[in-house]
């Protein structure tokens, strides 16, 4: 290889970028430092657009042991309890190749969560496509939820939750994140290289092709028609090794024989030897010769950059390399000694004579470009805030209702997640389905609740808004199946970030989370910023999705959203506004209407709120409980309704005097459907008061009929098409 | 105390969950690694669910050639009791340590849910415990689940009884419903469900608890006896 005047452009970094190169080392870099630099300087890596506005986040809560900058942030959920919780996108690799896209987006998550010495115990995946209709989506769906079915049910970590949405903006941009959740079992590693002379060995898969310039080719930049090239920069994911890796390294932390510790994932080996190395103001000399190739005739700069899968970098004392050897031995994994950590401050790389790499370890990993790009509101958002919200009356109520909770966003995704195991290690007190996931942690009896929320056209009209809302919404979900919310981890997906509306758009949503989690007590512990999802042009809805966290205390106080005893009472919580039909799932499957401005959150009323949840739970005052959100309090009571394979009866008009379908699917935030025993109704109210929840009983649990009032249906009915709809859907377009 | 050995290959990922669960019905569990040429004193070993070496190839078909199946086998032919859940199921056929073979479900996913068994035969050492045709609550979790065998190799288990459990509702198209089946001998048993996973009323289900229950018994009783 030889460089050449423009190779940098192809790599992915600007001319101002290698000239801040050229500075720093004060000579031209070699062809193998171009290329760490180009993975290390890479958006993806390096937060370069974001950071700025990243750093108004909350960070710190008492709880929070470990914040944004790591693997994974760290949360002590009880005493002597903690947990690790992260969220990761694999938009790109997805689209190109969605069965290893998505397999490997699991794989790369699990490493963070076992970097810091923790054993991921479970998985939630938010995945976002084109309209159902479109014969790709169905084709990237199977592959997805495939890839993500095959690689975590195989490493054994159960997938309990996720969210499915379809929306045109995704069709050429589809978003597959994930999130993983951990619990510490020994001890909290860091990804840190102390100690000059300890040694650094390379555990798991052999090097290879695969993944390069993932971050910087993939990862950063729009798609086009040839993006279809780009399938060799995708990962193949190994999950047999994977599940190897776990043990071995869980092992390793638990024996004591690591200083620091961590994985491998965007920019290969580039990124952990430099990131441990700067952290720890050390350096490190590496003779690459070391590493196991998968093929015999591999450049060193695909070797630094290689982003083949199922790999973790080790820091050891000297005297335990032999112990740390037999570990991996003994579960069939290759580990190969790499080099020492040093004083110099350097990554230092050979190749048995031959030097390829002197540059301070600082300059890859903490000196990158920030950029704080022009931002600007778009033009078009005015107009679209002015129009018409989609609130319209439609033409049958009943046929409404039937519509919605037949259409791919509200059906029941079953056909989904029955592909996933959900239930392994014996902790899935609530899986997929509810609000929120409650596992039980291993060894314990504490248990946590755990979430995913992105309401992306929220967003799309109005960022700010939005951002409060999904915020809001995820802490409403914890806090509905009784668990206090406690932290979020945030995946920002976006389009290009050089787009001045799309920095807006960025900052807006920063900013929106940010007043949002101070305000509801919910600290960021880190998380994942995803550019450039984009294509032609055309971006997608700023879309932040938010993981929420929250500890429920004793599994057994945790509620489901499931109805559970005909006669039981049925009481909204909460306050319903006629407005609230900007981006909600009436206006645009029944009016096809994306407009107006997004409901109106008071986060006071939404801290009362889930107050009155989290209280009862612990009370044992409900028989079950259920966020009241997307498709309104109609769809809210149907879900209760087919979860617990019974019905309900209710008067809408007991909630005030306001047009049927605007009681019905108004999507107004801060409202939750419980359902208690007639007896326990009088403490319900009680509890309302005290926090000045609105509160209305509004029917009752029934066994066999939907009866909203001005219309009825047959249970039966609706659940057969609440169950099929989304099966009929992907089987049509697969056929 | 009964003992129960729990086979781990690399790949294995149900272990845990199968010595939880014996561990909490009150017996010892010792992990045995595939590498070992013996087994360690053990009155019940158990296959766990998983993907033993990454089920490349085709599910147990690299797992029975694992140093330690010679040892399982010899337990089973000296009487012993063993039992293969899901993925273990799957490596005794490949192991030719019970009949027939587990073929990708019928709808080719990956099926995760709870199923209803019916108790078809009461009278083994596995579901002595329950009553005959009793309804067991307990899930599934596999990709090959859909159980075949050649016409008279069925007739054969048929006339032995040796169709243990049935699905009340077939979820992977297996042949003649069969979920679970033991040998003729009546020692060795394979199913696909997961009885680990429904030993507590939290989780959704205690049935898992006869079939485990039952499973202990036998081994207590065969301890007594020799």
């Amino acid at each position: 290889m030889t460089l050449t005047p423009t190779l940098h452009r192809d790599l992915g970094l600007t001319d101002d970028e290698l000239v801040a190169i050229q500075k720093r080392l004060g000579r031209d870099p070699s062809y193998t430092e171009l290329a760490m630099f180009s993975v290390m300087w890479s958006e993806h890596c390096s937060y370069k657009s974001s950071r700025i506005h990243l750093r108004g986040l909350p960070t710190e809560a008492p709880y929070i042991l470990v914040g944004p900058g790591e693997g994974a942030g760290i949360i002590e959920v009880a005493p002597g309890v903690s947990v690790a919780w992260k969220i990761e996108s694999h938009n790109h690799p997805s689209f190109v190749e969605p069965f290893n896209g998505a397999a490997t987006g699991v794989g790369g998550i699990v490493r963070d969560i076992l970097s810091m010495g923790a054993r991921p115990i479970a998985l939630m995946d938010p995945l976002r496509f084109g309209p159902l209709g479109d014969p790709r989506t169905a084709y990237l769906v199977e592959g997805v939820v495939h890839g993500i079915s095959n690689y975590g049910n195989s490493i054994g970590v159960p997938t309990v939750g996720g969210e499915v949405v379809f929306e045109d903006c995704y069709a050429e941009n589809p978003l597959v994140n994930v999130a993983c959740l951990g619990v510490i079992e020994d001890k909290l590693m860091h990804g840190r290289a102390e100690g000059e002379g300890n040694v650094v060995i390379l555990i798991g898969s052999s090097t290879g092709r695969d993944g390069i310039g993932g971050a910087s080719v993939l990862a950063s930049a729009e798609f086009d028609d040839t993006s279809g090239d780009k399938r060799p920069s995708v990962q193949v994911g190994d999950p047999f090794t994977e599940k190897l890796l776990i043990e071995a390294c869980l092992e390793l932390v638990r024996s004591d024989l690591l200083v620091g510790f961590q994985d491998l994932g965007a920019g290969g080996i580039s990124c952990p030897t430099s990131e441990m190395a700067a952290k720890a103001g050390t350096g490190m000399h590496l003779d690459i010769s070391a590493v196991h190739l998968r093929e015999a005739d591999m450049e060193p700069f695909e070797i630094m950059i290689s982003e083949s899968q199922e790999r973790m970098l080790a820091v050891v004392d000297p005297t335990d390399v032999d112990a740390v050897l037999e570990v991996c031995r003994r579960w069939e994994l290759a580990a190969n000694v790499l080099g020492e950590v040093t004083k110099s401050g350097r990554v230092e790389v050979i190749r048995s004579d031959t030097v390829l790499v002197d540059v301070p370890a600082d300059a890859l990993a903490e000196e990158g470009p920030v950029y704080d790009r022009p931002k600007q509101r778009p033009a078009w958002l005015d107009d679209l805030q002015a129009a018409d919200n989609g609130d319209g009356a439609p033409g049958d109520l009943r046929d409404a209702f039937m519509q919605l909770l037949s259409s791919p966003a509200m059906a029941s995704k079953r056909w989904v997640w029955e592909q996933y195991d959900h239930m392994i290690f014996l902790g899935t007190v609530q899986g997929p389905g509810g609000d929120a996931a409650v596992i039980r942690l291993p060894n314990t009896e504490v248990a946590v609740a755990i979430t995913v929320d992105g309401p992306g056209r929220y967003c799309y009209l109005d960022p700010y808004d939005g951002a409060r809302l999904a915020v809001a919404e995820a802490a409403r979900n914890v806090a509905a199946v009784g668990g206090r919310p406690l932290a979020i981890t945030n995946c920002l997906n976006f389009g290009n970030p050089e787009k001045p509306e799309v920095m807006w758009q960025f900052s807006e949503v920063v900013r929106g989370i940010g007043d949002a989690c101070r305000e509801l007590g919910t600290p960021v512990t880190g998380g994942n910023v995803s550019f450039y999802n984009e294509t032609k042009g055309r971006a997608i809805y700023p879309t932040p999705v938010i993981g929420m966290l929250g500890s429920v205390g004793d599994p057994r106080d945790s509620v489901g959203l499931a109805f559970r005893d005909p006669g039981d009472a049925i009481v909204v919580l909460g306050a319903t506004d006629p407005d609230d039909f900007g981006g909600s799932e009436y206006a645009k499957t029944v009016n096809g209407t994306i407009a107006g401005r997004p409901p109106r959150l008071d986060l006071a009323r939404e801290k009362a709120l889930q107050a009155v949840l989290i209280e009862g739970a612990r009370d044992r005052l409900f028989s079950s409980a259920h966020d009241c959100s997307g498709g309104g309090l109609a769809v809210t009571l149907a879900e209760s309704a087919l979860a617990g394979e019974l019905g309900f009866s209710v008067d809408p008009s007991r909630l005030g005097d306001l047009e049927p379908h605007r009681l019905l699917f108004s999507e107004s935030p801060s409202r939750a459907v419980v359902s208690c025993s007639p007896e326990r109704v009088e403490a319900v109210r009680e509890l309302a008061d005290a926090y000045e929840v609105p509160f209305a009983v509004a029917g009752k649990v029934e066994t066999d009929i939907f009866d909203l009032g001005t219309f009825r249906a047959e249970a039966d009915v609706v659940r057969e098409v609440f169950d099929k709809a989304f099966e009929a859907a992907m089987t049509a377009r697969l056929s | 105390m009964t003992r129960v050995g729990v086979v781990v290959f690399p790949g294995s990922n149900c272990e845990l969950d199968a010595q939880n669960a014996f561990a909490s019905l009150g017996a010892e569990t010792v992990m045995v690694w595939h590498h070992e040429t013996e087994l360690p004193d053990v009155d019940l070993v158990v296959l766990p669910g998983g993907f033993a070496h990454g089920d490349y190839l085709r599910t147990g078909a690299l797992a029975r050639f694992s140093p330690v199946m010679d040892a399982v086998a010899r337990h089973a032919e000296s009487g012993g009791l063993l039992v293969g859940i899901c993925n273990g199921f799957q490596i005794l056929c490949e192991a030719g340590m019970l009949p027939g073979a587990l073929r990708k479900n019928k709808g080719l996913k990956f099926l995760c849910k709870w199923v209803t068994l019916r108790v078809d035969n009461a009278d083994t050492a596995f579901t002595s415990r329950a009553t005959p045709g009793q309804f067991l609550r307990i899930p599934i979790n596999h990709f090959e689940g859909n159980w075949y065998a050649e016409p008279e190799e069925l007739e054969r288990l048929r006339a032995n009884d040796q169709i243990v459990l049935r699905y009340a509702e077939n979820p992977n198209g297996s042949l003649d419903d069969v979920a679970g089946i033991c040998n003729e001998a009546g020692n060795v048993f394979g199913l696909m469900p997961h009885p680990e996973r429904a030993c507590e009323s939290l989780l959704g289900s205690e049935d898992g608890i006869v079939l485990l229950r039952s499973l202990l018994d036998a081994a207590e009783e065969a301890k007594v006896s020799a």
